[in-house]
C-alpha cells in the first residue's frame, strides 16, 4: 500500500480513488462513491472491520471512540472524509 | 513454591530412532520403540497436539506413519531435508503458538543443539525420555476440558477450512455461507463453563471485552436470577469449533448490562462478535430495556471495540446507567445503546434462548 508521508500532499480526489481501488479489490465488486454499502449489502460488518484497520494502517491514523461509528464507513465518500479530517488533526496536534 | 513451567502446546517428534527402532531407509518395516503410541494418545487426550520433524523422505516416512496408526496425531508434519530448527519453528507458527509452548524431541544431541541454538525457547528432550514426558508438569494442564481433547480435531477441521478458503474465489460473507456455520448460544450449566474455562482463564488474549471474572465468580453467578450466564459454541461442515464465548449479563428493570463478552480469536473472522451483539440487541430491543456494555481497550481486543461501536454502543449519556455506580476496575468505559430491532444473521444459523421473558420464568425457558 502507498505511503504516504509529509511530502506527498493526499487530495481528497486520491484519496477516494485508492479507497474505491482497496473495495473493488476485495469485494469484487466496482461501488460508486455515494453508494450505501452496507445497505446495498456489498459490504459486510465483518469486511467493515477489515476496512478501518486499513484505513489506519495506509494513512497513518488512529480512529477511536466515536469516530469508529458505523456511519462513517457507509459510503466511500464518508471515509474520504473521515481520514482527511484525522489526518488534519493529527498534524495540527504536530504529530504527523 | 516453585513456579509451574509453560505447557507444552505442541510436541514435535523425530521419527528415526525416537518414535521407531531403527532407520526407515535401511528397515521399511521398522516398529515403534515400546510405549510410545501411549504417550502420543495419552498426550493427544490432554490437548497438546504432536507434529513430526524428520530427515526422510516424506512419503516413505508418512505411508509408515499410516501404517502404524499415527499418522493422524499429526498436524503440520515436516518431513525433508532442511534444518530441524526451521521446520519446528515452521510447526509454531503455523500453530500459532510462542516458540516457549512448542518441544521437541530427538535421539540425537547435534539436531537437539541445532533446534535449540536457533531457537531457544524451544525446549529439546532426548528420546529415551519419550515415555516419561506424559508424567511432567509440562505436559500435565490442571484442567483438560471437552474442547482440549478435542482440540487436534478442531486443528485439523481448520486446516481444510483454510485450505478451502484459499481456494474461494469471491467475498469473504459468500465463503461463509458455505460453512454451513451454526451458532448456538445457550444458559450456562457447571459443565458448559468448564468448556469456557480457557476463555475465562487467559484474559488478556481471549477475554474480548478486556473486563476479567474468574471462573469462580461466573459459577457463583449460575443461580443468581437477576444475572444472565450464556454460553456459545460454533460448529460448520468441517466439524466443531468447541466453545468459542461467554457473555455475563445483569438485568435490571430497564436496563440490561453486559459484563462480560468473551470469545475465542479462532471466531474473530467469522464475526462472531458482531452476530452475538446483534441477537442481544434484539433481544433487550424486545424486552423494551436498553443496553449498557463494559469495555475495557487493551492492546488485543481492538476487533471487539470496533464490534460495539458498529454495533451502535456509543459514550452518549443516558439517565439509565445511574443504577450501575460506576464501572468496576480502571480503564473500564461504560458504553450505552438504545436497542432496536435487528435482523437474524446472515452468515449463520443462530440457535439461542429467549432472554426477552422475565427473570421470574427463565428456569421454565431454560
Amino acid at each position: 500500500m502507498t505511503a504516504h508521508g509529509e511530502n506527498t500532499p493526499l487530495t481528497a480526489e486520491t484519496l477516494q480513488k485508492e479507497i474505491l481501488g482497496f473495495l473493488t479489490e476485495h469485494i469484487k465488486t466496482d461501488v460508486e462513491p455515494d453508494q450505501d454499502l452496507f445497505a446495498s449489502g456489498v459490504v459486510s460488518s465483518m469486511f467493515a472491520m477489515q476496512l478501518v484497520v486499513h484505513l489506519e494502517d495506509a494513512y497513518d491514523i488512529a480512529i477511536v471512540g466515536g469516530d469508529l461509528k458505523l456511519d462513517n464507513f457507509r459510503t466511500v465518500e464518508g471515509m474520504t472524509g473521515l481520514v482527511l479530517r484525522l489526518r488534519d488533526t493529527a498534524e495540527a496536534a504536530g504529530n504527523a | 513454591m516453585a513456579e509451574k513451567p509453560t505447557l507444552v502446546k505442541c510436541l514435535v517428534w523425530d521419527l528415526d530412532n525416537t518414535v521407531w527402532d531403527g532407520t526407515l531407509l535401511e528397515d521399511p518395516n521398522v516398529e515403534l520403540f515400546p510405549g510410545i503410541r501411549d504417550t502420543i494418545i495419552e498426550l493427544d487426550s490432554r490437548g497438546v497436539l504432536h507434529s513430526v520433524s524428520s530427515k526422510n523422505d516424506h512419503d516413505l516416512a508418512w505411508n509408515r506413519l499410516e501404517e502404524l496408526g499415527l499418522a493422524e496425531y499429526f498436524v503440520h508434519p515436516q518431513i525433508g531435508w532442511g534444518r530441524k530448527s526451521d521446520a519446528v519453528r515452521l510447526i509454531a507458527e503455523r500453530l500459532n503458538f510462542a516458540e516457549k509452548a512448542v518441544a521437541f524431541i530427538d535421539d540425537l544431541p547435534t539436531e537437539r543443539a541445532e533446534v535449540n541454538f536457533h531457537a531457544p525457547d524451544i525446549r529439546c528432550y532426548p528420546a529415551d525420555e519419550a515415555t516419561k514426558l506424559s508424567g511432567l508438569p509440562e505436559f500435565s494442564p490442571e484442567i483438560v476440558t471437552v474442547d482440549a481433547r478435542r482440540r487436534r480435531e478442531m486443528y485439523q477441521a481448520g486446516f481444510r477450512r483454510d485450505a478451502e478458503k484459499e481456494t474461494f474465489n469471491g467475498p469473504d460473507e459468500e465463503f461463509l455461507r458455505t460453512l454451513d456455520l451454526v451458532m448456538e448460544i445457550k444458559r450456562a450449566d457447571e459443565e458448559d463453563l468448564s468448556r469456557v474455562e480457557e476463555l475465562t482463564l487467559r484474559t488478556s488474549q481471549m477475554n474480548a471485552t478486556g473486563v476479567h471474572y474468574s471462573d469462580a465468580a461466573l459459577r457463583a453467578l449460575l443461580a443468581d436470577p437477576d444475572h444472565e450466564v450464556l454460553t456459545v459454541t460454533l460448529t460448520d461442515r468441517f466439524g466443531p469449533h468447541g466453545a468459542v464465548g461467554v457473555l455475563l449479563l445483569e438485568r435490571h428493570p430497564d436496563l440490561w448490562h453486559l459484563k462480560l463478552l468473551a470469545t475465542s480469536c479462532r471466531v474473530v473472522t467469522f464475526g462472531a462478535g458482531a452476530v452475538l451483539l446483534n441477537w442481544l440487541i434484539d433481544q433487550a430491543a424486545r424486552a423494551g430495556v436498553h443496553l449498557a456494555a463494559d469495555f475495557k481497550r487493551t492492546d488485543r481486543n481492538r476487533m471487539m471495540d470496533i464490534a460495539y461501536r458498529f454495533a451502535g454502543f456509543a459514550d452518549d449519556p443516558c439517565a439509565c446507567v445511574a443504577v450501575l455506580g460506576e464501572p468496576a476496575g480502571e480503564g473500564v468505559q461504560r458504553l450505552h445503546l438504545l436497542a432496536d430491532r435487528r435482523e437474524a444473521p446472515t452468515t449463520m444459523r443462530l440457535g439461542a434462548p429467549e432472554l426477552a421473558a422475565a427473570a421470574g420464568e427463565k428456569d421454565a425457558v431454560a
